[in-house]
């Protein structure tokens, strides 16, 4: 049950994802991140097929690089956007990607911005949103509590909120997640959280040795 | 055979010579002048139209001057039909990258992909180089007002005022005499128009033989615009700058 969440605050962005790679009802593993850094000032929150999305976002990410190679200047967030959406309208009408993606960055000149892309070119300049299961609780939470002129810290306390509102609620809620932000100084990863229960003993040997 | 080396455009004479290519800038040479010069405030470009007969139908004001996009033009200064394909070329290639990113695309990005495809001419066999060379003024948000200049080899390069087309040598070296730097666009206009009545063939300087075009941000909006000069606005400019020559004597 895949969770990614978006927040613009004042001069910065935070993206949060899940970090659980699930197939079928089987968690892989429990450490996957779904938030790439695209490039010094970039944020890429991705969801959907697990194979498309590491597909999706790494090619999105290399052809971002070859521009800056190529031209010498950045390629803006909304550039990025719109370039991101243009390959997902494209390969929609040949051989989609089921990808969702929420893109964070940070301009000079614009400040910091967030977009929504969804799989079937869908695009959407906006200051809050998400993706996935967890969206169901999370644009309630952030249409009460969400202000345009939030801190870092007020802006990551409400996605711990949004995560712990998932915990609650969520039928098969995701164990851990990971927080990143975008600001002038750059994209880097901010936390992460971790599900404090310990898991439930695995079914251990002793039956075997029972038997034995 | 002294011909040996010219016939072909890939082939490299022994001095290391493209004749081909030298060629195509020499027909550039002949072709009426253009000029531009870069202000704080805007980029400036003038021609000069080569008025060939007095019968020749002039309906459009501008045939020297292009407009490639919202925030980008160029003069042009060679065979014109060779410039209408590369002009068409640099259209469509600041449309596809406006479809791509939905932003416009940077000045040198649109020289540059106009040079590789002149660049490309000098390389692959059977085929002429364009017989032209382009100023280009622009404006983006990355590097302000630009001024280019390209010629047939696929060169490209960035000037604070150049010329290019019949005596362009004479023309860049009175830019290089009388610019200065943190020009307005109203001192830009009156040196590119002091420089070319200097170096054009013609005795007498008229609003007909004269095509001014500026790139500037209009102010209110910031919003990047193109605007051509009109013949009758020209004339002023000309009695302004005390450039006009009398009316001819009945």
């Amino acid at each position: 049950m895949e969770c990614v969440i978006g927040v613009v605050g004042r001069d910065f962005a935070v993206v949060a994802a899940d970090t659980s790679a699930v197939q079928s009802i089987l968690v892989h593993k429990t450490d996957e991140d779904k938030v790439m850094v695209l490039d010094s000032h970039k944020l890429m929150g991705a969801s959907g097929e697990p194979g498309d999305r590491v597909q999706f976002t790494e090619f999105i990410q290399k052809n971002l690089h070859l521009y800056q190679f190529r031209n010498n200047i950045p390629l803006s967030t909304a550039a990025t956007a719109n370039f991101t959406r243009g390959e997902l309208a494209t390969a929609l009408r040949k051989n989609p990607y089921y990808v969702n993606v929420l893109l964070a960055g940070y301009d000079s000149d614009v400040g910091a911005s967030l977009y929504y892309i969804d799989y079937i070119a869908t695009f959407h300049k906006i200051e809050k949103g998400a993706f996935g299961y967890g969206s169901y609780f999370c644009l309630s939470l952030m249409d009460k509590l969400y202000r345009p002129d939030m801190s870092v810290e007020e802006a990551v306390d409400l996605v711990d909120k949004c995560i712990k509102e998932i915990r609650l609620r969520l039928v098969v809620a995701p164990q851990n997640f990971i927080i990143k932000i975008v600001d002038k100084e750059g994209a880097r990863e901010y936390a992460r959280r971790a599900y404090t229960d310990s898991p439930p003993e695995a079914a251990t040997s002793e039956a075997a040795t029972v038997a034995a | 055979m002294s011909r040996r080396y010219d016939s072909r455009t890939t082939i490299f004479s022994p001095e290391g010579r493209l004749y081909q290519v030298e060629y195509a800038m020499e027909a550039i040479g002949n072709a009426g002048s253009a000029l531009g010069v870069l202000a704080a405030d805007g980029v400036v470009l003038v021609g000069e139209k080569k008025v060939t007969s007095k019968l020749l139908q002039t309906s459009r004001s501008a045939e020297k001057m292009y407009k490639i996009d919202s925030h980008l033009a160029c003069a042009v200064a060679g065979i014109m039909s060779d410039a209408n394909i590369l002009l068409n070329t640099a259209r469509l290639h600041a449309q596809r990258y406006a479809l791509s990113y939905q932003e416009p695309i940077p000045v040198e990005q649109l020289v540059q992909s106009l040079c590789d495809t002149k660049q490309g001419y000098t390389q692959f066999g059977g085929l002429r180089p364009f017989g032209v060379s382009f100023l280009f003024a622009g404006w983006d948000k990355h590097h302000g007002f630009q001024l280019y200049m390209s010629d047939p080899s696929g060169n490209y390069s960035g000037w604070k005022a150049a010329a290019v087309g019949a005596n362009s040598q004479a023309a860049q070296s009175m830019l290089k005499q009388d610019y200065r730097d943190g020009l307005t666009r109203e001192e830009a206009v009156a040196l590119a128009l002091k420089v070319l009545s200097k170096t054009m063939d013609s005795t007498s300087l008229t609003a007909e033989k004269l095509e001014l075009a500026e790139v500037f941000l209009q102010p209110g909006t910031g919003e990047v615009q193109y605007q051509v000069c009109s013949p009758e606005a020209m004339g002023k400019l000309l009695a302004k700058a005390g450039l006009s020559q009398p009316a001819p004597e009945a």
